[in-house]
């Protein structure tokens, strides 16, 4: 077991420094350096070169690359461009108000949709099986921000049940914050779900044609039993791996739905610093994306053996 | 010889229209997609117009139609393009092993540890907003997958005795590559690649929603919704049509997806 963590601990270094390799070399292809891009058109030539000296700029690239991780390792990302914000504060601020939604999103979401998978596997072609996954077919081909938008124009516009646009934080009114969040978390559960009760359905529907089932059955087991001890035991590791995958996935796509309701997370603070060609706040953005969900993955990974204990052994 | 199943014809039937309406707008739509008409702002379908008009009277069946040509057009070069790169990669790295395989599967799993869209919004900062920087962008992104994909299958294939067969009778390691590695990869790959066709689709409309995609006043069903988002108290037709095509899209993929899934790939059969 211990191996299997070291193992998969260690895999993750090399992937995150070639990540961060990644997002430093992509960064350095933008057009434009980014001394003029700070400091504007009206700059004279020392005071660029000053800036460039003091950014790290007149280095070769290699030796720019050592520099940055360095300091990221130190936690200083940069300050923004457009705003002079330390860069890591502006990420980590945003991305708590990202992470709230995604996470009860996706919890809610595998809450309704691992037994409805399981239920609709058991009763395999029968009515309900057809129900649950040709909704699951339909939900998962809405697009989130399409489906943001129609919540948006029945509850907040016609019916005027909840507030359309804006976010506040659990800090400061857990009840109002709630009400906030129901539109944007009710989008992510409705979508993830149709996501997860298809991959919840397959994997149950592998693990029912196996022989142990149908020794349980013959043993005198109840059905709930089967199911619950059996399928469900057996057939959730699949559906684990992909929560992680969505949840990691969300991170980076939760953007259009922070668009739609108007929401300051950490999509929209990637997009608009796109838009501003904020580089610092770009590069930040992307790399404390990819590390969380490298971060994500790793975690999913080393709880994977509680459901599979083959796994930690192989 | 079996009935086709529901999922193929409908999906089958769905895909058909949406790529239909985008080659028939290619030479035809009911009104210029592009043209102003500020006597008919805002206007609700009606027999003039069957979707109704948006906020500078542009014809919204028309743009929705020409917004599908963009759209199909996209995603096919994005798809092709990566296949192409992705199963090059596959095969080449699956075949070779030793150093050049290992560093390039290692910058090729690091590339797959960003979620596709991060890498894809990582690009577009660098290519500019526009088609081709779009294709390029999502293009390079799901190549890593692709690669995975393709090598997976070219290192189960490389042990089977038809290959060693091949090898045995004298044919070069290129000739057995082509002609007996590459045509066993096709099904996982049309799999993939129609799954992929959907991803890219609504990659790109979630690209044009945030402003990000092909820039207006060219039409995209992305770029429309996010128009719509000014209108939609007084006009809620404008953020329903754009959805539900890009919806109607997605479905189709997916149940045809599904199809192809089920006749394919031996594992999932009879699931």
């Amino acid at each position: 077991m211990l191996r299997f963590i070291l193992t998969r601990l260690g895999m993750a270094i090399p992937t995150l420094l070639i990540v961060a390799l990644t997002v430093f070399l992509l960064v350095r292809l933008i057009p434009g350096d980014p001394a003029s891009l700070m400091l504007g058109d009206m700059a004279s030539q020392s005071s660029l070169a000053a800036l460039r000296a003091q950014l790290g700029l007149d280095r070769p690239i290699p030796v720019q690359f050592v520099i940055w991780i360095g300091q990221i390792l130190k936690g200083d990302f940069g300050h923004s461009i457009a705003t002079g914000q330390p860069v890591l504060g502006l990420v980590i601020d945003r991305f708590e108000t990202s992470a709230t939604i995604v996470v009860i999103g996706v919890f809610l979401a595998s809450v309704v949709a691992v037994p409805a998978g399981l239920i609709a596997a058991w009763r395999q072609n029968s009515a309900i099986d057809l129900l649950f996954v040709g909704t699951a077919t339909v939900l998962l081909s809405i697009p989130s921000f399409w489906l943001g938008l129609l919540l948006l124009l029945l509850f907040g516009l016609k019916l005027q049940w909840l507030p359309v646009v804006g976010y506040v934080s659990f800090s400061t009114s857990p009840v109002m914050a709630s009400v906030y969040l129901i539109m944007p978390v009710a989008t992510l559960v409705l979508h993830e779900s149709g996501v997860l009760v298809r991959m919840a359905r397959a994997s149950a529907l592998e693990v029912l044609r196996l022989d142990y089932v149908t020794h349980a059955r013959a043993k005198g087991l109840s059905e709930g039993a089967v199911l619950r001890r059996h399928v469900f035991r057996n057939s959730f590791g699949p559906t684990w791996t992909l929560i992680g995958l969505v949840l990691g996935n969300l991170l980076a796509g939760i953007a259009v739905v922070e668009t739609v309701f108007t929401i300051p997370g950490i999509g929209r603070l990637l997009v608009d610093s796109i838009f501003a060609r904020d580089y610092p706040v770009i590069q930040g953005c992307m790399l404390f994306i990819a590390f969380v969900y490298v971060l994500i993955n790793l975690v999913v990974d080393l709880f994977y053996p509680l459901f599979d204990p083959k796994v930690a052994q192989a | 010889m079996r009935l086709p199943s529901l999922n193929t014809v409908l999906g089958a039937t769905i895909v058909s229209l949406i790529v239909g309406a985008g080659l028939v707008a290619m030479v035809w739509t009911p009104y210029d997609p592009l043209k102003l008409d500020f006597l008919a702002r805002l206007a609700p379908p009606s027999a003039h117009h069957l979707l109704g008009t948006d906020e500078f009277g542009r014809d919204v069946l028309s743009r929705l139609m020409r917004a599908a040509t963009t759209s199909v057009w996209i995603s096919i070069l994005t798809v092709c393009a990566s296949i192409l790169a992705g199963t090059a990669l596959g095969l080449v790295t699956g075949y070779m092993r030793g150093w050049t395989d290992r560093i390039l599967m290692m910058f090729n799993d690091a590339l797959l540890a960003f979620p596709g869209i991060l890498l894809a919004l990582g690009l577009l900062s660098v290519v500019g907003a526009n088609m081709y920087g779009i294709i390029l962008a999502l293009g390079l992104a799901y190549t890593p997958l692709v690669t995975r994909v393709v090598r997976g299958a070219v290192l189960s294939l490389k042990e089977k005795e038809f290959i060693e067969a091949s090898r045995v009778l004298g044919n070069s390691e290129s000739f057995t590559m082509v002609r007996h590695v590459l045509p066993n990869c096709i099904a996982p790959l049309i799999v993939l690649a129609t799954s992929m066709f959907g991803w890219v689709l609504l990659a790109e409309s979630a690209l044009s929603f945030l402003g990000l995609g092909v820039p207006p006043p060219a039409p995209t069903w992305g770029n429309m919704l996010a128009e719509s988002r000014t209108y939609i108290s007084q006009a809620a037709w404008l953020g329903i049509f754009p959805g539900l095509c890009i919806s109607l899209a997605l479905l189709g993929i997916n149940l045809l997806g599904d199809a192809l899934r089920d006749r394919l790939d031996p594992h999932m059969r009879g699931l």
